[in-house]
């Protein structure tokens, strides 16, 4: 417990460290170009309205998180031990999980601190990239061939960066040991 | 009953507490990250538009896979860009490096990703990504050849 709020309390403190390191780059884009900064200014004003229901969203997903899913049963479905399933439900759930990525990094964090792969997160995210409702306009562009052809070599990957991302940062299993 | 009560009571207590010391801890982060990605998507197409593409075959997706790395925004957004980039003449292998860096690889985000997934965790991924999204294209436009 002490080992959590002492990394949590390091998290807390940089995360203020990198909000100020971005204000002093935007410091340093007025000064060279004052005209870009403030249209950079004017996209976030812009985006941070787009992003506060996804946020809202998150923060619920995070409590009900906190409230249901304990240490035990995340590391039953998405641990050391979960097995093929683990690996089936990580890909399953990347393609269907929607919003901004970073978004999914707190929801991912708090799993990994309650025992699940970093492999499966590596999954995850890499199999973010498989985008359903994107799909037609894929198909309008590339093609339907394309688009299956792509889509499929990314399932694929995204299995390889979970095996070495599991390999690297230790513990890994492979998809159904 | 009532003790049951009194545990779900104390749970949802402490669930809504864990929550706000995230929340917290989160709201710096995410801010800054939306910032990174507002001068990100300032400069990009101003990059993108200088005519970078035309040079050797590798240099093209190597430089796809670069530019998607470090591009934010829609997913669409890469699509729409993808299909431009190939009807002004950019090759297939580079704009698909472009469109599967785009989605797996996350420069700006690196910062945030680092914080709350670790460092090491965060540079080797997005680093493997890169390398990945060059063999993806790869992969793709070879098998798409293989089938006609």
């Amino acid at each position: 417990m002490r080992h959590i709020r002492g990394r949590k309390e390091k998290s807390g403190k940089s995360g203020w460290l990198f909000l100020a390191s971005v204000l002093l780059l935007y410091g340093l884009a007025a000064l060279i170009d004052s005209d870009l900064t403030l249209n950079a200014a004017g996209y976030f004003l812009q985006i941070v309205g787009s992003v506060v229901p996804v946020l809202v969203l998150v923060f619920i997903l995070i409590f009900l998180f906190n409230l249901f899913f304990d240490a035990a049963r995340i590391e039953r479905h998405l641990g050391r031990k979960s097995g093929l399933k683990g690996w089936l439900f990580a890909v399953a759930a990347g393609v269907l999980s929607t919003g901004p990525v970073y978004a999914w990094y707190a929801v991912l964090a708090e799993f990994k601190r309650r025992g699940m792969r970093p492999s499966l997160v590596a999954v995850f995210l890499y199999s973010r990239a498989v985008k359903i409702p994107l799909l037609p306009l894929m198909v309008h562009y590339f093609g339907v061939d394309y688009t299956l052809v792509l889509s499929l070599y990314l399932i694929g990957f995204s299995i390889i960066s979970g095996l070495l991302m599991g390999l690297i940062e230790g513990g890994a299993s492979r998809p159904g040991s | 009953m009532i003790a049951k009560g009194c545990r779900l009571n104390k749970r949802v207590k402490q669930s809504a507490k864990l929550t706000l010391q995230t929340i917290v801890n989160l709201l710096p982060i995410i801010i800054g990250m939306l910032l990174l990605t507002s001068l990100a998507v300032t400069i990009l197409p101003r990059a993108i538009s200088a005519g970078l593409f035309g040079g050797h075959a590798f240099f093209d997706v190597l430089l796809g896979a670069l530019i998607g790395s470090v591009a934010v925004g829609q997913p669409l957004a890469s699509y729409i860009l993808g299909g431009e980039l190939l009807d002004g003449g950019v090759s297939l292998l580079a704009v698909t490096a472009l469109i599967v860096s785009w989605v797996t690889v996350g420069v700006v985000q690196l910062p945030a990703e680092a914080l709350l997934l670790g460092r090491r965790f965060a540079i080797v991924r997005n680093l493997t990504c890169v390398v990945f999204a060059i063999g993806v294209s790869y992969f793709t436009v070879y098998t798409l050849r293989l089938i006609g």
